[in-house]
């Protein structure tokens, strides 16, 4: 009973940190309609910053937060530069440009904070919590990780349906040329867009290392799971990233622990399949507005 | 105009192929002719012998292990700085196969075929290098010192006469891990965690020969699977209050982290692979970094195994020399146990060359390291080399781990893969020093 | 020499059988002149090449991502491994490659199936989970897939008829590691021909028609379906060749082998070259294996360590991915045809005079007027810039 539960937390725990990575995901998606395969690396690169000033003396809190102000400037600048041009062509265009990105950024990483393991802090504690004289597999730092990503599904939420700005972002994301008929300054927004991807996934990344360690690669295991969690919501929708996230999380924790580890990879294949077998567009997928 | 979908090919073709074979004709002239030649052989001049190896230098793997070369190459550094051995200056080729066989299957025939080395020293990795043993044992290029603790290097010397294994291998680790929890711990209830490939394997069989009985649960992980909470929580359902793990260090780690968090506390036995002291020490510094509160006890009594001093040895007299050696021709960094781990592997191949004599040969070579008996060294047992097995260190001691530092648990203790007894070392191995000037001499 | 031209002028599958026959004597003519380090080198080439091509029929000429082409060849390299098991298997090795073709040819199937249905990114998606899962298919069957050490190819012996024709020829022996090679070159060529055969034919028009416009290709007809199934099955089964051809070069399958770096790699080689273009391909495959070991050979003679100059190679394939991207989005081939086409029109266009103003704007549609209607209007070349999610 205590392993079934125990698994089901881990699961959880798990899914909340695939799901603060497909959020990022979404973001961009929504934004700009790219699948950001660079994400991983980027938020590589700025929990590198926020282990830098950790290590030199300052507070948790002081890395967290330039980590996520890096990442809001890595993500503007990027889209800017890199991604700016080929944001009318293909999608195939973008998905090699970050593709190619997640390369350079992790060789990038490699020779500017070595490639070595380095252990990072976490915020909060790391021991279960105890409920009734046993204790269970949910963390303070576990409770703070669903808590963030939480939040910033909330954020996101509140951000698209009743902010001005964000109506602004999908539009332009949708129709930049009618949007830029009706006054929207499309390239600030999708600026907007990719800084406010790059900090969640900051976030994501922060989340992700906290208590463990971290290297160049060690956000690699999460960009495929992640993008099978974003894909399983839709793409589209926050609320639909965070079930994807839980739910791959829940269900590959269940196989590891009794089918065996090996199958985890096997089982996100077959749950991705069954999902997109019956809706092609994902769980939460908006009514699709495609074709003719 | 007519289109043609396959023209251009032709002529990519012959651009492409042309670019390749520029410079490449004379690739082979001097390979076949060294057999027999007596004087030198591939890869061995007047003035200077080229070896090469393998490792993952980037992806996945590279986080620690892509230090080993770099302290190999410091030591070789040391010997050039001094001379060389026998007049000839240690050329050492690393190439990088990102832990990927079918890399290694490519930088192997680079090393061989284009760069022509006299022999490989210290390729990494069981996947990786099974993929070109064959290939270098069919070359006759000597396959000194695998930094891989797999059986296959040393039990078949007939089919790989040219292959040597290094460090201990995991199955007479998983022995004497066996016999001392037996008989130190007899009523411990054991759960084992294994990598599931053949390190968990290996390990698994040695550990059964003495403690089949105790054990209550066995878990084994994919490496890539970042996640273990559903195995370290099966361990926990099982009752397992002894864990024996055949882990790489990312997993020390990631299981410290869950069983912290499933208030699991049972006594972690971490095999040689895992412990790295340094990386286990910082872990639980930032386990007991204000956010964790209240005794953390548990990580404390982390037990494993070593074969050679580590850097948290400060007295011994081989890690006095490689930090000498370090900060004297090290590329910056500190010295850590994988530059130990390459540096105390360079020390044995400079120890087979200066055998092998003036006259270097790779048959020569490979009897030189087949007599290796009674060599000094860093190794804390003797090799098991002879002309029947080409398998390496004979054995280890336990420690644990304490702040970083290692404890001596027991003396060091040696043995054999299948039902060779476990023994204690009587070379007095572990308590040689190293010759004055740090470099081995012919004898 | 007449009827030749009239070949050539008319024949589709003669003018590829011809260029074939000209390749492989090319192809015999640089086997012949290199040692054994670049047979093996050009053997790897092999390998990728005939995997980029069969990926870029699928991803340029049929529209369809797929980042899981790496698992795919791995079907085709366990099944070489399984039938290469001793050295005195007697099976002849063009059975063993076309055998492993098949089997990944029926794997494909089953993954276009699932796929015919998905777009965008969330066929990528579903791809990119295929290249992550099938891996662990070779650890879950341990005792017969051999686990991660995976499984040890063991190639027979070179063919007596072979070593014959090689001493009748050059008068020399033949290497194993240039028999590797004729494999692998053989292979293909053989395999491009039928590619080029098949992009030139109705199939290939079908495969085009459905990438460029779904609802103009289902009124013509074409069930999308299974235009894009047997896209998939084509691109699969040339996967499977590459992956026998990659086993039997590195003389091993193992799940390391085939991680989600080999599609990712495989897709760089085809974008590089340039999308849709079977020389692109073949010129994609030829810079991943010559370029990464040249860059870090640079990287150590200046004076870099070797831990600096290998993170040197994938630094800089990582910014050649992007810089062609940005800088010349048709790739090498795409780029340098579209440049010549637009010379030949301006070209024209000065002959013609001031009367020839009906080619069009020279420098951007290109690659549409004066070549051909067959290959490039490659995704990413074509000049109309569709505002983006108007086609979803």
């Amino acid at each position: 009973m205590q392993q079934l539960v125990n698994t089901a937390l881990g699961g959880l725990t798990l899914g909340a940190v695939y799901a603060a990575f497909a959020l990022a995901l979404v973001l961009i998606f929504r934004s700009t309609r790219i699948v950001n395969f660079a994400q991983a690396p980027m938020a590589m690169v700025t929990t590198f910053i926020a282990l830098t000033l950790i290590d030199a003396g300052y507070s948790y809190w002081i890395g967290f937060a330039a980590a996520l102000l890096s990442g809001l400037v890595l993500g503007a600048v990027i889209e800017r530069v890199i991604i700016r041009p080929v944001e009318d062509k293909p999608e195939i265009n973008a998905v090699i440009l970050t593709l190619g990105l997640f390369i350079t950024l992790h060789a990038l990483a490699a020779v500017i904070f070595g490639n070595r393991f380095r252990s990072f802090p976490a915020p909060f504690g790391l021991r279960g919590l105890e409920v009734g004289g046993t204790t269970i597999r949910l963390t303070t730092s576990g409770i703070f990780t669903i808590a963030a990503v939480a939040t910033v599904m909330v954020l996101l939420l509140l951000l698209f349906r009743y902010t001005d700005v964000g109506l602004r972002m999908r539009a332009s994301a949708y129709n930049p040329e009618v949007a830029r008929l009706l006054g929207v300054r499309v390239g600030r927004m999708l600026t907007l867009g990719w800084a406010l991807a790059a900090v969640v996934g900051s976030l994501s990344g922060l989340l992700i290392a906290s208590g463990g360690l971290v290297h160049p690669g060690y956000m690699d295991s999460i960009v495929v799971y992640g993008f099978v969690a974003a894909v399983l919501g839709g793409l589209e929708s926050p609320v639909g990233a965070v079930v994807g996230g839980l739910t791959l999380g829940l269900s590959l924790s269940f196989v590891s622990g009794y089918l065996g580890s090996e199958l985890v990879a096997l089982a996100a294949l077959l749950i991705l399949m069954l999902v997109l077998t019956l809706k092609p567009g994902g769980l939460f997928a908006v009514a699709s507005a495609r074709r003719v | 105009m007519k289109a043609r979908l396959l023209a251009p090919v032709a002529g990519l073709l012959t651009a492409t192929m042309v670019l390749a074979g520029c410079g490449a004709g004379g690739d082979r002239e001097s390979d076949s002719g060294g057999e027999g030649g007596g004087a030198s052989d591939v890869g061995v001049t007047e003035d200077t012998v080229t070896v090469g190896g393998h490792f993952p230098l980037t992806g996945v793997a590279a986080p620690g292990y892509s230090e080993i070369p770099t302290g190999a190459q410091a030591y070789f550094d040391y010997v050039n700085a001094a001379g060389g051995i026998n007049g000839r200056q240690i050329e050492y080729i690393v190439k990088d196969d990102g832990y990927n066989p079918t890399n290694t299957s490519q930088v192997t025939n680079e090393l061989v075929l284009q760069d022509e080395i006299f022999a490989m020293v210290g390729g990494l990795g069981t996947p990786t290098h099974s993929a070109v043993v064959d290939f270098l044992n069919s070359e006759g290029v000597p396959d000194l010192f695998v930094s891989s603790g797999s059986l296959q290097w040393g039990d078949d010397v007939e089919s790989k006469p040219y292959t040597f294994g290094w460090q201990p291998d995991y199955e007479i680790e998983g022995k004497i891990i066996g016999q001392y929890i037996a008989e130190n711990m007899p009523k411990a209830k054991v759960g084992l965690f294994l990598q599931d490939d053949d390190f968990g394997e290996d390990g698994e069989k040695g550990v059964r020969q003495y403690l089949d009985k105790q054990i209550v649960g066995v878990e084994r992980y994919t490496s890539g699977n970042t996640d273990v909470g559903p195995q370290v929580a099966g361990l926990q359902a099982k009752g397992a209050d002894l864990v024996i793990a055949f882990n790489t260090p990312s997993y020390t780690a990631l299981t410290q982290l869950t069983s912290l968090a499933l208030g699991y506390e049972p006594t972690w036995f971490y095999s040689n692979v895992g412990s790295d002291p340094q990386l286990v020490g910082s872990l639980l510094n930032r386990f007991s970094e204000g956010a964790v509160e209240g005794d953390n006890s548990s990580l404390n009594d982390v037990l494993t195994t070593e074969y050679i001093p580590g850097v948290d040895a400060t007295d011994d007299p081989w890690v006095q020399l490689w930090q000498e050696v370090w900060d004297q021709e090290g590329e910056g960094g500190e010295l850590t146990n994988y530059r130990i781990y390459g540096m105390s592997q360079a020390y044995a191949f400079v120890q087979a060359l200066a055998a092998a004599g003036e006259d270097l040969t790779r048959d020569g070579l490979v009897e030189a390291v087949e007599s290796f008996e009674d060599v000094t060294g860093p190794q804390l047992a003797p090799f098991r080399y002879s002309a029947d097995s080409h398998m390496g260190i004979s054995g280890m001691r336990v420690v644990e781990l304490q702040g970083g530092k290692a404890e001596e648990l027991t003396p060091v203790l040696v043995s054999d893969i299948g039902d060779a007894p476990i023994e204690e070392d009587s070379s007095d191995q572990a308590s040689d020093a190293p010759p004055e000037g740090g470099i081995p001499d012919g004898s | 020499m007449n009827r030749f031209l009239d070949v050539w002028r008319h024949s589709v599958l003669g003018r590829h059988l011809l260029t074939a026959l000209i390749g492989l004597a090319v192809v015999v003519v640089v086997l012949e002149s290199v040692g054994d380090f670049r047979a093996l080198q050009l053997a790897a080439m092999a390998y990728l090449g005939i995997a980029a091509g069969g990926l870029t029929v699928l991803t340029g000429i049929n529209g369809q991502i797929s980042l899981g082409h790496g698992a795919l060849m791995a079907f085709g390299a366990y099944t070489t491994a399984l039938l290469l098991d001793d050295p005195t298997s007697s099976m002849p090795i063009s059975l063993v490659v076309l055998a492993s073709t098949a089997v990944a040819l029926l794997v494909g199937t089953a993954v276009g199936v699932a796929a015919a249905r998905l777009h965008g990114p969330y066929l990528a998606g579903a791809t990119l989970a295929l290249a992550i899962a099938v891996p662990g298919i070779a650890l879950y069957f341990g005792s017969f897939l051999g686990g991660e050490q995976g499984l040890r190819v063991s190639l027979p012996d070179v063919p007596v008829w072979a070593l014959d024709l090689e001493y009748l020829l050059t008068g020399t022996e033949m290497s194993r590691s240039q028999y590797v090679a004729y494999l692998g070159w053989i292979t293909l060529i053989v395999t491009f021909v039928l590619l080029a055969n098949l992009a030139r034919g109705r199939v290939g028009r079908r495969w085009r028609a459905v990438r460029d416009d779904e609802v103009s290709a289902e009124l013509a007809g074409i069930q999308l379906g299974r235009a894009r199934i047997s896209a998939f099955m084509v691109s699969a089964a040339a996967a499977g060749a590459a992956g026998s051809v990659l086993a039997i070069t590195a003389r091993l399958a193992a799940p390391s082998g085939f991680t989600i770096v080999l599609s990712l790699t495989l897709l760089t080689a085809v974008v590089l070259g340039g999308l849709g273009y079977l020389s692109g391909a073949l010129i994609g495959a030829g810079l991943l294996t010559f370029l990464p070991p040249f860059v870090t050979r640079i990287g150590g003679d200046a004076g870099l360590s070797d831990i600096r100059a290998a993170e040197l190679a994938p630094l800089v394939y990582g910014l050649v991915m992007v810089l062609v991207i940005l800088l010349a989005p048709a790739g090498l081939v795409g780029t340098t045809r579209m440049s010549l086409a637009g010379r030949r029109a301006r070209r024209q266009m000065a002959a013609a005079g001031a009367a020839g103003a009906t080619t069009g704007s020279p420098g951007t549609t290109a690659p549409h007027d004066s070549s051909d209607e067959h290959d490039p209007g490659t995704p990413q070349a074509s000049g109309s810039t569709t505002p983006k999610g108007s086609t979803r």
